[in-house]
């Protein structure tokens, strides 16, 4: 599959014809070489390296129970990190992504419990919300022309405040009321934040529904029109305006898809943790970027895929969770994960430079 | 150029629609338990208003946005000053140079009273040597039990958090727990520290400390989990705040521990989970409280001279257990949010 894949994904990088194969100034590069190519590979790399690192140090970190942990809290990241890197190869950012789970999840609980409403009714208007703001990014990147970065910039500190003013307004707290008790919650529970047991052990369902959407985004990148228009945004903007890509159109879907894997996570966050604090998921939004950094999206745009950021959070989950399993000094922590995240891009630097090489 | 999406055009109606359904679904699916209408309503402590000229208090402290630890100490602060006629000015900032800026900020607006929170004492020392060389009363709480008399500050409200977790410690050593793992939840931060040092310092069993990202539930749930699996003997989680308190309550289940979970700190959903022995105990350093007497003491000194602690002895405002025993009569107070 990688095989037959790999060109669709380097011609419609650039926007320039593909060079023909045979035309004597280039050998046709070997199988191994193609598959080294490809995004991802230096992430799968160093995703290996850490699984037998912390396998080799850390005892409880070989049991399938703690591998259901450390993908759990991949997948919560890395469902967010999907979309992100999509907006990525986009050529874009979102630096709202991280309080946009937030304000997803708080739209979902305050609108239900202060109008008593069945909870799904909170759940289907914070989609929208979060559609809302995704569109609302889009929609004034292109209108103003400024970069990402300061948009998205804006509509984090937006959202960051108005998470905690609503919240206030309508609570007379910083933190959402429960809504454990009320009607449909359970339902919902069982849709977004229940548990499926394989073999003795409890798995998150969100690490189904992670691996779901990475396949549909690879299949989306990969097989679709709109996956050509994706790279092509991101690789030049002007020349692809000029062989005909919707740019506008493409931009502001993927910051609604952004949106849509917020309004996803903050589901979880609510119907697993039953209440929302104001000020969480600050920060996250830097997470989610270097997971897809590390799954080989260059920050730049054009180049990456979606089974990258899946590594990426995957190798993340492992740093994170490893250290404790390893029961180093937790004093350390940060920088353990530092060091450890540095060589994981490093390796993925590397692999690349090597893959391309002749 | 024809086929460019124009936003403007097609997503207006469409919106319009999503906005009515949305509006006919929340008419039609009110749910049938809890929420809103299930929630009884009461007044909030109110003991009259004293009729004093109004008088202006600032209250400056290292709180994040959002956090309902202060959020608690900002109403306790409010009530206070609503009784006393006291205009209450209310602002924070968790970086020391910023919130020692907002310290200068009241001195600039000539305000009758300072409280002020020292998580940072050093970055707050000149700046309140500078109010009360204006001759604006300064008070201390929360943070810097053991600064604030050599800056000079009229009085202290808080818990002494090494006292606090020396109290967790020896309630531990009557529940017969024997290997505890005291949860950080922002790393750097002295306080916290403080109560896990405390804990260690009383507990005859044995205890480590555990960091985790307080801003990130599931990062938190799947490391204390991870801990738990990692080392099976630990029969005691300690957190430092009701919110990861609950979220550990997962892990435990999640890891198959028989580990129990005791905590610092309330909130309205702590005390469900006390009620129905998910958690063990809480220490609570009633933080409504120390925003209460703050500003009480303020005008107390402004109006009658009086010196809250006798200007020698902080005033200590935890550590308050709660437990199973005296749950029902704390859970209404924090219903409310003031607990």
């Amino acid at each position: 599959m990688t095989q037959a894949t790999a060109p669709a994904a380097s011609s419609s990088s650039s926007p320039a014809p593909p060079a023909a194969q045979k035309d004597g100034r280039t050998a046709q590069r070997s199988l191994g070489r193609r598959v080294l190519a490809r995004p991802e590979v230096g992430a799968l790399i160093a995703a290996i390296g850490v699984y037998a690192f912390f396998f080799a140090v850390a005892p409880s970190f070989r049991e399938t129970s703690s591998l259901a942990t450390v993908l759990y809290q991949a997948s919560v990241m890395g469902i967010m990190a999907l979309p992100v890197a999509l907006l990525m190869i986009g050529g874009e950012f979102d630096l709202s992504a991280g309080v946009a789970v937030t304000t997803s999840a708080l739209t979902a609980a305050i609108l239900s419990f202060q109008l008593t409403v069945n909870v799904w009714t909170g759940v289907f208007v914070a989609l929208i919300v979060s559609l809302a703001v995704g569109a609302f990014n889009g929609w004034l990147l292109i209108k103003t022309g400024l970069p990402s970065f300061l948009v998205t910039l804006g509509s984090f500190l937006i959202l960051q405040g108005s998470n905690l003013a609503v919240t206030k307004i309508f609570t007379d707290n910083v933190a959402s009321d429960s809504i454990a008790d009320m009607d449909g919650f359970d339902q919902a529970k069982s849709l977004f934040a229940s548990e499926i047991g394989i073999g003795g052990v409890d798995f998150k369902i969100t690490i189904f529904y992670w691996l779901a959407f990475a396949a549909i985004a690879t299949w989306l990148l990969l097989r679709t029109k709109f996956g050509n228009w994706i790279f092509a945004v991101g690789g030049n903007k002007d020349s692809a305006r000029a062989v005909g890509v919707p740019v506008n159109f493409t931009k502001i879907a993927l910051f609604m898809g952004v949106g849509a894997g917020a309004w996803f996570v903050g589901m979880h966050l609510l119907f697993s943790f039953n209440t929302v604090q104001s000020n969480e998921g600050v920060g996250n939004e830097f997470l989610y970027i270097i997971a897809a950094v590390i799954g080989g999206c260059l920050l730049t745009g054009g180049y990456g895929s979606a089974i990258g950021p899946v590594i990426g959070a995957f190798i993340f989950g492992m740093v994170n969770q490893g250290i404790v399993y390893a029961n180093w000094n937790p004093d350390w922590f940060k920088a353990f994960l530092g060091v450890m995240l540095l060589i994981a891009a490093l390796v993925n630097l590397w692999v690349r430079s090597q893959a391309t090489r002749r | 150029m024809d086929r460019t999406f124009n936003p403007r055009s097609r997503r207006v109606a469409p919106f319009f629609v999503m906005a009515a359904a949305s509006a006919l679904l929340i008419a039609g699916c009110s749910s049938g338990s809890g929420g809103k209408e299930a929630e009884e309503g009461g007044a909030d402590a109110s003991a009259g208003k004293a009729d004093t000229p109004q008088m202006t208090v600032a209250m400056v402290t290292h709180a994040g946005q959002g956090d309902t630890f202060w959020d608690i100490v900002r109403k306790g602060a409010q009530t206070a000053a609503d009784k006393d006629n006291v205009k209450l000015v209310y602002s924070n900032d968790p970086n020391a140079a910023n919130q020692a800026n907002l310290v200068q900020n009241a001195i600039d607006q000539k305000v009758d009273g300072i409280a002020v929170t020292l998580a940072k004492p050093d970055a707050m020392k000149d700046v309140i040597a500078k109010a009360e060389k204006a001759g604006i009363p300064v008070v201390g709480l929360n943070s810097g039990m053991d600064v604030w008399q050599e800056q000079g500050l009229l009085s202290f409200f808080g818990q002494d958090e090494t006292v606090s977790g020396e109290a967790f410690g020896k309630k531990l050593n009557e529940t017969g727990a024997k290997h505890a793992v005291c949860v950080i939840h922002e790393q750097g931060n002295v306080s916290l520290e403080a109560r896990c040092a405390g804990v260690k310092k009383t507990f005859e069993g044995e205890t480590e400390n555990l960091y985790v990202n307080g801003t990130d539930m599931p990062s938190v749930k799947s490391t204390v989990t991870a801990k738990l699996k990692q080392d099976t003997s630990i029969d005691e989680v300690i957190t430092l705040g009701a919110p990861i308190a609950l979220t550990s309550v997962q892990s435990v289940d999640d890891a198959g521990s028989k580990a129990k979970v005791a905590t610092f700190d309330l909130n309205k959903e702590l005390t469900d989970a006390i009620k129905a022995g998910d958690i063990e105990f809480a220490v609570d350093q009633q933080p409504y409280l120390q925003g209460y007497l703050a500003v009480d003491s303020l005008w107390l000194y402004k109006n009658n001279g009086n010196y809250s602690g006798g200007g020698e002895e902080p005033v200590l405002t935890g550590p308050a257990f709660v437990d199973k025993d005296n749950v029902d009569t704390i859970a209404k107070f924090a219903a409310k949010g003031n607990r």
